[in-house]
């Protein structure tokens, strides 16, 4: 497969600067990989125009970062989106902070229906609301749980859930 | 999700009328692993179907933040089991890309030929029970036979049959020997004529094709918006593998094709994984004959590697470099960054996106499961199928329980 050299490299950038001159954008390359970090206001309005504009037409992965312990950092969670162009090949990384206790971001399943699994584990793990989700729930672990265990300050042994969980017997269920 | 069962949100009262709901799992020999399925029946045609997963979330990713990046090794390949030494591959692929560590030319082609090894592995299993799942015993007895001696392969190298822990940050943990190359070039023998038996016995099976064509089908546009990747993206037209998009390890050197269908359906995905083992003993075949000598860790970056155990027990040099690896407070330099890497698993795109700290182990570890993002299609193929085309498609995805609930 050839590459569409139109979209490689920082084209991509200079496409999505001059389509949105009002989100400020912060860019930046690490061993070939184009990361940007937006607003978490304007997040929604970016993810349209890189799929829309820059073809991202895939979503391949959304994940959280608590930067709880994280030497130097302002902000409390790092949320990952990481973008791919599936004929062209690219890849992009774009990152928005979020700080308590406004958690609350646009869900991204409009754009990419992909995103539904995703955020619902996110918003498990992170605690992350994602507003406007269709079906906005806990994906992995139990609704009774009540903590969000990949936060920092959650310990790794656990806050002894296991042992408190409701115990259901067959003649009861 | 609480025990009782779910109504389905997009439907009206009216429409509810003489629809019956079937629990499916979390055990059922099907599911393979412990998943479960709500759905929604219309007389035997599926409405709609909602997983509940998670019955077997372990915490790896928390893990992932404790342990080092050579001992977090022996956690991801407990992920998808079923290709244990692709997991470990993709996580060292991942940890060397963020430290910009380059491989030696033999240590990239023992983890090509793993990689490919791993892919066949796989496959036998997928398509075996596929078939074992739709009534076809036998096949899956040929598909079994064959990975056996995979695990064989797997133990020669390294001790282990199963859960391998085989990469290192740089390397490998023992270079291969000659009787392994010997397993290998057998097995290279040996596996066209047990590939052609299982062949025979499916692909053109009257029943197996009447069962998995027109079932479960993804269209293009779907796969690509829901993240599809590997064979069940290539089932349904999409020309991406990342072993040629994004060449890594020694993928360059070889001569392959990419395996594609248009379909969508179950058949596809099968065929896709058939054509993918012939290529993949391809690779295989022309990278053993041409495996090159030399170092397994690349002297260039001086001692990151995990120096042999007899220069360990017999050398003040070897220890004090055992040492200066395996302490906590010492080990090898990584820059404080993130990135996102990914490899061209079995079961689709395993990527690895790692935040460093600066310190010995990862900041955040996480794992972009394919099977993840496969098995959240699953309602939309399932849609208006019949109730016994569920194990069908759940067979042709291959969801890993281990892996989906991590």
């Amino acid at each position: 497969m050839t590459l569409d050299n139109s979209t490689v490299g920082s084209d991509v950038q200079a496409r999505l600067q001059a389509s949105l001159p009002d989100v400020a954008q912060t860019w930046s390359t690490f061993q070939g990989q184009e990361r940007v970090v937006v607003p978490a206001s304007q997040i929604l309005q970016f993810l349209k125009v890189c799929r829309d504009v820059a073809g991202f037409d895939q979503l391949t992965d959304l994940t959280c970062v608590d930067l709880l312990e994280m030497q130097g950092a302002v902000d409390r969670f790092e949320l990952v989106y990481c973008l791919l162009s599936v004929d062209a090949g690219t890849r992009l990384i774009v990152k928005t902070y979020l700080n308590e206790p406004n958690l609350t971001v646009p869900t991204a399943t409009q754009v990419w229906f992909g995103a539904d699994w995703l955020e619902r584990e996110v918003y498990d793990m992170f605690g992350i609301v994602f507003e406007g989700h269709p079906n906005f729930k806990r994906l992995l672990l139990p609704d009774e749980f009540v903590s969000f265990p990949l936060r920092k300050d959650y310990p790794q042994q656990g806050r002894g859930e296991r042992h408190n969980f409701p115990i259901i017997t067959r003649s009861k269920s | 999700m609480p025990l009782e069962l779910l109504d389905s949100p997009g439907l009206l009262e009216n429409q509810k009328e003489g629809l019956w709901t079937l629990n499916f799992g979390p055990q059922h020999p099907a599911t393979h692993t412990t998943l479960r399925l709500v759905l929604q029946l219309d007389g035997e045609t599926v409405i709609d179907a909602e997983p509940d997963i998670g019955f077997l979330h372990s915490g790896f990713e928390k893990l992932g933040e404790s342990l080092d990046f050579n001992q977090y090794v022996t956690i991801v390949d407990r992920m998808n089991y079923i290709s244990p030494l692709a997991n470990e591959i993709a996580w060292h692929h991942s940890v060397e890309a963020l430290m910009g560590i380059e491989l030696t030319p033999r240590c990239k082609y023992i983890r090509t030929i793993f990689a490919e090894l791993m892919r066949i592995h796989d496959h036998l299993l997928c398509t075996g029970t596929c078939v074992l799942d739709l009534g076809g015993a036998t096949a899956f007895m040929y598909a079994f036979n064959e990975r056996e001696y995979i695990y064989e392969i797997c133990e020669r190298a390294s001790g282990q049959r199963f859960h391998t822990s085989y990469t290192r940050v740089g390397g490998l943990l023992y270079d291969v020997t000659d009787d392994w190359i010997a397993m290998v070039r057998k097995f290279c023998r040996n596996f066209p004529k047990a590939y052609a038996d299982f062949a025979g016995l499916v692909m053109k099976n009257r029943i197996f094709i009447e069962r998995t064509r027109g079932v479960g089908v993804l269209t293009k546009e779907d796969a690509i918006a829901g993240g599809a990747t590997g064979p069940v993206a290539r089932a349904s037209g999409v020309t991406r593998d990342l072993r040629i998009d994004e060449p890594y390890l020694a993928y360059n050197d070889f001569d392959f094709d990419i395996c594609c269908a248009k379909a969508g359906d179950c058949y596809s995905r099968f065929q896709v994984r058939m054509m993918e083992m012939e290529q993949s003993l391809k690779i295989i075949e022309q990278a053993i004959e041409n495996l090159p000598s030399g170092p397994i860790y690349n002297e260039a970056h001086g001692k990151t590697g995990i120096p042999d155990k007899t220069e360990v027990y017999r050398s003040i040099e070897g220890l004090i470099h055992h040492f200066e690896n395996i302490m906590p407070n010492r080990q090898m330099n990584v820059p404080v960054e993130s990135f996102y890497a990914a490899t061209e698993s079995p079961n689709g795109e395993l990527g690895y996106y790692i935040v460093s700290d600066g310190n010995f182990r990862a900041y955040r570890a996480r794992t972009r499961p394919p099977s993840l993002l496969h098995f959240a299609l699953f309602p939309k193929m399932i849609r208006n199928c019949m109730l016994s085309d569920v194990v069908a498609v759940l067979g042709s995805i291959n969801i890993i329980a281990a892996e989906l609930d991590r």
